[in-house]
């Protein structure tokens, strides 16, 4: 189980394809969590795995490319801080996690004042969290077990 | 709502074979299995929002533990069955037992009396916040708070684990 080279040559051509879709099923799950179910934590999960279906196929540099480990750790703490920003906003009109922009009208996409911005962070957060416990519990430990065998 | 029951048959069943199991992968895709009753009966009680959170993290999970169980031999230790723990273990769930049905027998019907809160919730959900989904409505506006422990409490835990399995730590534990 080399590092670098991933899987055969039919999972990398089919990841080629199925990635995109599941990234694109994520972000719909993410932008429709308050008209359908979902939202962002199980937006946030299916973009984690689509970038573990990545790094399962074509290796772990071939999604580090794309997503730098710098870039995860900052994602991570943005989410969070965007989402206590919003709430903290809420100040502004009374109290905290006030919902304090318009709301608009309902069964639209853009409605519900800070319930989406709310999704996006936790999106956000939620996906880099994930992708890194990943990288963390199933990539590095692969080493000691080259050196075992 | 006899589906319910299979489910939860087939879930207890499931979680049998994986602790009694010898091989770690087979153990780890009985686990899976119980996830995935559990998103089944999420389902059948009319509760997507969890049915959807529930499935892609148990996908997240099956995914992460055969990826760490694969190619490892754990050294197989088996306990000796003795007949005076078995007896204990039986007669300790014969009791739990007993008092779970006692117990269980004066929970009211399944969503029968809405509580006042959630009667409120549900009247006022979408006038006053804009989302249609009331979950969403719940879990980010009016309940905002429990949402922002919810995110700390995933913090904390990347940051445990990156901590706890961190590159540099390792290299010097390997003493060449």
């Amino acid at each position: 189980m080399k590092e670098t080279s991933g899987m055969s040559l039919i999972v990398k051509r089919v990841t080629r394809i199925s990635v995109s879709l599941i990234f694109l099923y994520g972000v719909y799950i993410l932008l429709h969590g308050h008209i359908t179910p979902g939202g962002g934590f199980a937006g946030g999960v299916i973009i984690a795995l689509s970038f573990i279906h990545l790094v399962l196929a074509f290796g772990r540099e071939a999604a580090f490319k794309r997503l730098s480990h710098e870039f995860i750790s900052l994602a991570e703490s943005a989410g969070g801080l965007m989402f206590l920003i919003i709430a903290v906003l809420g100040f502004s009109g009374g109290f905290f996690f006030l919902n304090f922009l318009r709301h608009g009208t309902p069964f639209e996409l853009f409605s519900s004042g800070t319930i989406i911005l709310c999704n996006i962070a936790i999106f956000i957060k939620v996906g880099a969290g994930l992708f890194a416990i990943f990288i963390a519990l199933a990539m590095l430990r692969i080493p000691i077990e080259q050196e075992k065998g | 709502m006899i589906e319910l029951h299979v489910i939860l048959v087939l879930m207890i069943a499931a979680s049998i074979v994986a602790m009694e199991i010898e091989d770690l992968l087979s153990s780890v895709i009985a686990l899976g299995a119980v996830g995935f009753g559990l998103t089944l009966e999420f389902l059948l009680l009319k509760a997507p929002d969890l049915a959807i959170t529930q499935l892609v993290v148990e996908i997240l999970s099956v995914i992460i533990l055969i990826r760490a169980t694969v190619g490892v031999k754990l050294p197989a230790e088996r306990i000796k069955a003795r007949i005076g723990y078995f007896a204990f273990a039986v007669v300790f769930a014969g009791v739990f037992l007993f008092f779970a049905h006692k117990a269980v027998v004066q929970l009211p019907p399944f969503g029968e009396p809405i509580m006042k809160i959630g009667r409120e919730y549900i009247a006022s959900a979408m006038e006053r916040t804009g989302a249609v989904n009331i979950v969403s409505a719940i879990i980010l506006d009016f309940r905002g708070y429990d949402t922002l422990g919810e995110a700390s409490i995933l913090f904390t835990s990347v940051i445990g684990v990156l901590a706890v399995l961190r590159a540099a730590g390792k290299k010097k534990g390997k003493a060449q």
